[in-house]
């Protein structure tokens, strides 16, 4: 589904942008990329803070900017909420006020989401008679998202809000994040340089370079394009939905049914049938030709080869498919010219090790 | 004591620093607020233009104006073409005189208070759904308080304490243009010292009050920091 159309330009001299870019309008849709890669002044492109001379802008069938015909929305009357990477709460007015700022200038609250509910959903309800300046920076973040998703936006743009804080405070926020992305039907256009952010939260990326969009996806197809710098990162990894299948309480294991096939995972307390975001770093992935038999790694699956990058470092980037979903393998040069890896192949996957992500 | 001219003089004061301070008030925030947030060329040329009162001797200013408002001066035609006449010797002139003259006391506090707010707070505001014009008074207004506080009192007590351009373009006529400087002025140069002690006594204790409660209230206002 393709509800948001964003392009685009812009020339600063020392800094472009140049995008036209098709965004769904569900779930939450990562802009990633480096410092100066542009994927802030988008963000401010589309809510209207930044007006690129050259640009179109559609939301649900709604037209906020388009150059040619003069139309620009100024950004007050533009039905989106926005975090900024600083809470930006305004210090004269206690978190209540704070909250009903916006609340008060829209013009009726029919929307899905109540405030109480966006309260409970952030742990703030405690927090309503205090002052910003009183708050921790966690607090603040929480409360500024409250303040943006109160308005009932259409969509909910996000700009770094975790890079202000410190590593507690981040494992502080990305809950209620993801608690966000399953209880809210609002859009999310999130910014982050962060790999752990897209990970445990992306559905959608897009990757920025240098102004421009150097890809467009699906979380695990952008994840695993071996084209893609983000591959050969010491950090590459791909995130796999899976559902709980079985407890096996004898070994402390949780079964877990991916693509058809089971995999095993450290017990995870939660009822069968429950989703679970697992992350398999392309480290932890090895090749094998024929099913292993004799092996303390539990997880083998079949695949095949969809792609091979060799970067004449020593190591390659190894992209298979198991069942439709794919997978990252980071080997030696070596071991692909031993095995005679080719695109095509089938093979087994080793998996010796997962991270949970929800 | 003081004597019923010394009364009326002081009255007269009060009017003119009050209509005065309100007058620069309504013109110098819009002014500061342009000074704070334009990338104009303008900006260099009308920051000195609005500072040249802080480093003019009073009377220079005043004989400008005396000159520009009289008969023979553009504004002085112009106020006869509206058929007002022309501003000197009259309340109106010293109103126009004193805005002028003490402008910089209110735009420059302004000015600094606005430039500390930054970007920040009416972008938030923007994605709040306020328009500019509500921006400036729910969220620009209340944070710049202690910047109006500081304008609004350093404005009226430096209209009150002017001598040399009120002198000037106002001359020294009773319940007309005649205020309390002008008065002390006056006792001295007839050797009423007792008079111009009461006078001049008053207006040093009124200054001083004034300064006073002025850093006290600004000390325990929150500072204007900017966004949490």
């Amino acid at each position: 589904m393709t509800n948001i159309l964003a392009r685009f330009r812009l020339d600063y001299g020392d800094f472009k942008l140049d995008v036209d870019l098709q965004l769904p309008a569900t779930g939450i849709t990562v802009l990633f990329g480096h410092s100066g890669s542009g994927k802030t002044t988008l963000l401010r492109c589309i809510a209207g803070l930044q007006h690129a001379p050259q640009g179109f802008l559609e939301i649900n069938g709604k037209v906020w900017q388009d150059s040619d015909r003069g139309v620009f929305l100024p950004t007050h009357k533009r039905p989106l909420g926005y975090v900024f990477q600083e809470a930006n709460l305004f210090p004269h007015l206690t978190v209540s006020e704070n909250l009903q700022y916006g609340l008060k200038r829209i013009k009726s609250n029919s929307g899905t989401v109540k405030l109480d509910q966006t309260l409970e959903l952030l742990g703030i309800a405690n927090l309503l008679d205090r002052r910003p300046e009183n708050l921790s920076g966690g607090e603040r973040q929480r409360v500024a998202i409250a303040r943006a998703l109160a308005l009932n936006p259409e969509i909910l743009l996000m700009d770094e809000p975790l890079a202000s804080l410190d590593f507690k405070r981040k494992q502080e926020i990305l809950p209620f994040l993801s608690r966000l992305h399953e209880q809210l039907a609002i859009p999310v256009l999130y910014v982050t340089h962060s790999q752990q952010e897209v990970a445990q939260l992306a559905d959608f990326l897009v990757i920025m370079e240098e102004g421009q969009a150097l890809a467009t996806g699906s979380l695990s197809e952008t994840l695993s394009r071996i084209d893609l710098p983000l591959a050969q990162d010491k950090q590459a990894a791909t995130v796999w939905q899976v559902t709980i299948a079985e407890q096996e309480t004898d070994y402390q294991l949780t079964r877990v049914a991916f693509a058809g096939y089971p995999l095993s995972l450290p017990m995870v307390d939660a009822a069968i049938g429950t989703p679970l975001r697992l992350q398999i770093y392309a480290r932890d992935v090895s090749i094998v030709l024929e099913a292993p038999t004799a092996t303390s790694i539990l997880n083998a699956l079949p695949a095949t080869i969809s792609g091979i990058a060799d970067d004449h470092s020593g190591q390659c980037v190894v992209s298979v498919l198991v069942g439709k979903q794919p997978l990252l393998a980071h080997i030696t040069r070596k071991s692909v010219l031993l095995l005679g890896l080719q695109v095509g192949m089938a093979v087994y996957v080793q998996i010796k090790g997962t991270s949970i992500l929800n | 004591m003081l004597t019923t001219a010394d009364l009326d003089t002081l009255l007269l004061t009060f009017q003119v620093a009050s209509i005065a301070t309100v007058l620069m008030l309504l013109f110098g925030t819009p002014l500061a607020w342009w000074l704070a947030r334009t990338r104009s060329g303008w900006k260099g040329i009308i920051n000195a233009v609005v500072a040249l009162p802080l480093v003019l001797p009073p009377t220079v200013l005043g004989f400008y104006l005396l000159v520009l408002m009289g008969p023979a001066g553009v504004v002085g035609q112009f106020t006869q073409w509206l058929g007002i006449g022309t501003l000197p010797f009259t309340f109106a002139g010293l109103i126009v005189a004193s805005v002028l003259y003490s402008l910089p006391f209110v735009v420059q506090p302004l000015q600094t208070a606005f430039a500390a707010i930054g970007e920040r707070p009416l972008e938030a505001a923007a994605t709040l759904r306020a328009s500019p014009l509500d921006t400036f008074f729910s969220v620009v207004v209340p944070l710049a308080k202690p910047g109006f506080m500081t304008a609004t009192i350093l404005g009226f007590a430096h209209t009150v304490g002017e001598f040399g351009v009120v002198l000037l373009v106002g001359g020294n006529i009773p319940d007309k243009t005649r205020v309390v400087s002008v008065q002390i002025y006056n006792h001295v140069e007839a050797l009423e010292y007792n008079e111009a002690h009461w006078l001049a006594g008053g207006l040093l204790v009124f200054s001083f009050s004034v300064l006073l409660v002025l850093y006290t209230a600004l000390k325990s206002q929150p500072a204007a920091h900017p966004l949490k």
